[in-house]
C-alpha cells in the first residue's frame, strides 16, 4: 500500500496533482449552491415586504 | 403561418421554467454517473495500469491532466455556441448557458496548468516554459478570465451576457493554436498521441487509454451537470422577478441544510 | 394646372425619390476623419501623455536592470512592443465612451451608412492621432535602450504592422466595454491575451533582425494578420457598437 502511495518517488508531484483536480471541482460545484442559497433568501425577503405592504395598503383605504 | 425548424420540445426547453425543471430532474443522474466513472477510470489509472518505462509513476497526472485540457478546449467550444445562439437569436437561456460556462471553463483550464506543471517538474526539470502549447493555455485562461470579469461589468445582465458572448467568439481562434499548436512548432510538450478517429492507432497503451478516455467521460458528465446546475442558479437570478419564480421560492420550505441542487 | 406643370410635377417627385437622401459612405468617413482630427487638435497636449509615459517607462529598465549594454540590447525589441501595448491601453479604453455618453453612437447606429466602416474610420482616426506618434518616438527610445541601429528599420516595420492590428483588436474590446461600468483592468484583462501573439511575432521579427537571423517570416505573418484583422474587426466592432448602444 506504501509502496503504491509512493508513486515510484513522484508522489510529491502526483498527489498535490489529484489534490488539485478534486479541490478546484469541489468548488466549482458547490459554489452556486452559496450563491443559490443568497438568491432565495433575498427572494424571500422581498416577497415579504410587498406582503406587509400589500395588506397594509387596503387597510388604510378602508379608514378612509 | 411560421414554421418552425427545430423540433418542438427544443421550444419547450428553451423556456426557463421547464428547463429549470428538466434541469434539476437530470442532474442527480448526470452526476451519479460521473462519479461512479471517476471511480472506474481513477482505479484503472492509479492501480492497475502498469508504470510508464520512461516516466514510471509520474504519468498518471496524465488520467486527471488530459481530461481537463479536453474539457477546457470543449467548454470554450460550448460557451462559443450557446453565445452565438444568444446573439442571434437572443435566446434569454442561450445566454444564461454561455455565461455559467465559463467559470467551469476557467476551472479545468487552471487544473490543466497546475496539473502540467507537477508533471512537467520532474519531467521536464522546470514548473512552467513559454512553448506554444502552455502559452496558449494559459492565453485561454485569461480568456475566460475576461469573458467573466466583462460580463459582471454590466448592470443589465442580459446586455452583459451578449457583450461577453461576442468577446467569447472573438477568442475561439485560440482553440486551434492551442490543439495544433504542438503541430505547427517545435515544442516541449509532447505530440498528439490519441488518435480520436482510430483510438486502436493511439500511441498509447490500451492499459492506459482506457481509464483516459473513461475520465474524460467522466468530465464531460461531469461538465454537464455542473452547467445543469449554475443554469438553473443562473435562471432564478435572471427571472427573479417572474411568477413561477416567486412560486418556487415560496413554495419551498426555510432550508438549513440540504444538499446543493 | 395644366399637363406640363403637372408632368414637371411628377418628374421632380419621382427624381427626388431616386436621387440619394443622404451623403455617400465616403463623405460621411471623410467627415467622421475630419472631426476626430479636429478634436485631437483640440486636445493636441493630451496626446503626448502616452508619449512620455513611454519613454519613462523605457527609462525604468536600464535603473532597474542596470546600463549593462549586452543586456539591454538583447531586450530593447521586447520591452518596446511592451511599452507599445501598454502606453496604448488608456487611449484605446476611451476610444468609443465619450461618443456613447454623448448620444453620437446612437447616431452612427442609426446611420444609413455602414456601422463597420465608421467604425474603421474611427480605428485609422485613433492610429494616426494617438498612436502614430508612438511608433515614431520608438526607434528614439530603442537607441536609448542599446538596440542596435541594423534592427531599427525592422522595429519601424514592425511596428507598423502591430499597431494598427492591436488598434483594430483593441476597438472590438473597446466597443465591447463601452457599455460596461468604467473598470480600469478589465481593458487590459481582454486586450492583453489577444496581444500576445502579436507580441511574440513582432518581438520575433526585431530579435531576428538582431542576431542576423530570418525577420521576413514572422513579419509576414503579422501583415496576414493585419489584412484578416482589417476586414473581420470592424464588423465585429460594429457588432459590439450595437450592443452598447441598446438600452
Amino acid at each position: 500500500m506504501a509502496h503504491w502511495f509512493a508513486m515510484g518517488g513522484y508522489a510529491v508531484y502526483v498527489w498535490p496533482a489529484y489534490a488539485a483536480f478534486f479541490i478546484v471541482l469541489a468548488w466549482d460545484w458547490f459554489a452556486p449552491a452559496l450563491r443559490r442559497r443568497r438568491l432565495t433568501r433575498e427572494l424571500r425577503g422581498r416577497i415579504a415586504r410587498e406582503r406587509t405592504r400589500a395588506t397594509r395598503a387596503p387597510r388604510a383605504e378602508a379608514s378612509t | 403561418m411560421s414554421r418552425s425548424y427545430l423540433p418542438h420540445w427544443v421550444h419547450w426547453l428553451g423556456s426557463p421554467p421547464n428547463f429549470y425543471r428538466f434541469a434539476g430532474a437530470l442532474r442527480p443522474w448526470l452526476m451519479a454517473v460521473a462519479l461512479v466513472g471517476a471511480a472506474a477510470g481513477l482505479y484503472g489509472g492509479l492501480v492497475l495500469a502498469p508504470p510508464d518505462y520512461q516516466q514510471g509513476d509520474a504519468y498518471r497526472i496524465i488520467f486527471i491532466h488530459v481530461p481537463s485540457a479536453w474539457m477546457s478546449l470543449f467548454i470554450y467550444a460550448t460557451m462559443a455556441v450557446a453565445g452565438l445562439v444568444a446573439l442571434v437569436w437572443r435566446v434569454k437561456l442561450a445566454e444564461v448557458i454561455a455565461m455559467e460556462c465559463a467559470p467551469t471553463g476557467a476551472a479545468f483550464t487552471f487544473i490543466t496548468l497546475v496539473t502540467g506543471s507537477l508533471w512537467g517538474k520532474p519531467m521536464w526539470g522546470t514548473w512552467w516554459t513559454w512553448d506554444a502549447r502552455l502559452t496558449s493555455e494559459l492565453v485561454l485562461l485569461f480568456l475566460y478570465l475576461g469573458v467573466i470579469g466583462l460580463y459582471n461589468a454590466f448592470e443589465d445582465r442580459r446586455r452583459g451576457a451578449r457583450a461577453a458572448s461576442l468577446l467569447a467568439l472573438v477568442g475561439i481562434v485560440n482553440l486551434p493554436i492551442v490543439h495544433y499548436s504542438v503541430q505547427w512548432w517545435n515544442t516541449l510538450h509532447q505530440g498528439t498521441t490519441v488518435d480520436f478517429l482510430d483510438p486502436a492507432r493511439s500511441s498509447i497503451a490500451p492499459s492506459m487509454l482506457w481509464p483516459l478516455l473513461v475520465m474524460a467521460l467522466a468530465t464531460h458528465l461531469y461538465f454537464f451537470a455542473s452547467l445543469l446546475g449554475r443554469t438553473r442558479t443562473g435562471l432564478l437570478s435572471l427571472e427573479s422577478g417572474k411568477q413561477w419564480v416567486r412560486a418556487l421560492v415560496d413554495g419551498q420550505p426555510a432550508q438549513t441544510t440540504g444538499a446543493p441542487t | 394646372m395644366n399637363m406640363a406643370s403637372t408632368a414637371q410635377m411628377v418628374v421632380d417627385r419621382t427624381s427626388v425619390l431616386v436621387r440619394p437622401q443622404h451623403a455617400s459612405t465616403f463623405a460621411a468617413c471623410t467627415a467622421l476623419l475630419r472631426r476626430d482630427f479636429v478634436l485631437a487638435w483640440r486636445r493636441r497636449g493630451e496626446l503626448f501623455l502616452p508619449l512620455l509615459y513611454a519613454v519613462i517607462v523605457a527609462a525604468l529598465f536600464p535603473f532597474a536592470l542596470g546600463p549593462d549594454p549586452e543586456l539591454l540590447a538583447r531586450i530593447a525589441g521586447g520591452v518596446l512592443l511592451v511599452i507599445v501595448v501598454l502606453a496604448m491601453l488608456p487611449a484605446l479604453e476611451s476610444m468609443f465612451r465619450t461618443d456613447l455618453e454623448d448620444g453620437t453612437l446612437e447616431q452612427w447606429v442609426l446611420a444609413p451608412q455602414p456601422l463597420a466602416l465608421l467604425a474603421l474610420t474611427r480605428v485609422i482616426a485613433h492610429w494616426l492621432t494617438t498612436v502614430l506618434p508612438l511608433v515614431v518616438v520608438m526607434p528614439l527610445l530603442g537607441t536609448l535602450l542599446n538596440l542596435p541601429v541594423k534592427a531599427l528599420p525592422v522595429l519601424i516595420g514592425a511596428l507598423l504592422l502591430a499597431t494598427p492590428l492591436l488598434a483594430l483588436l483593441g476597438s472590438v474590446l473597446s466597443a465591447l466595454a463601452a457599455g460596461a461600468r468604467r473598470s480600469g483592468i478589465l481593458m487590459a484583462l481582454m486586450l492583453l491575451p489577444l496581444a500576445v501573439p502579436v507580441v511574440i511575432f513582432a518581438a520575433g521579427a526585431i530579435a531576428g533582425a538582431q542576431s542576423g537571423m530570418p525577420y521576413l517570416a514572422p513579419l509576414t505573418w503579422l501583415a496576414a494578420a493585419l489584412v484578416l484583422a482589417i476586414v473581420l474587426a470592424p464588423l465585429a466592432c460594429a457588432a459590439a457598437l450595437r450592443i452598447a448602444v441598446e438600452s
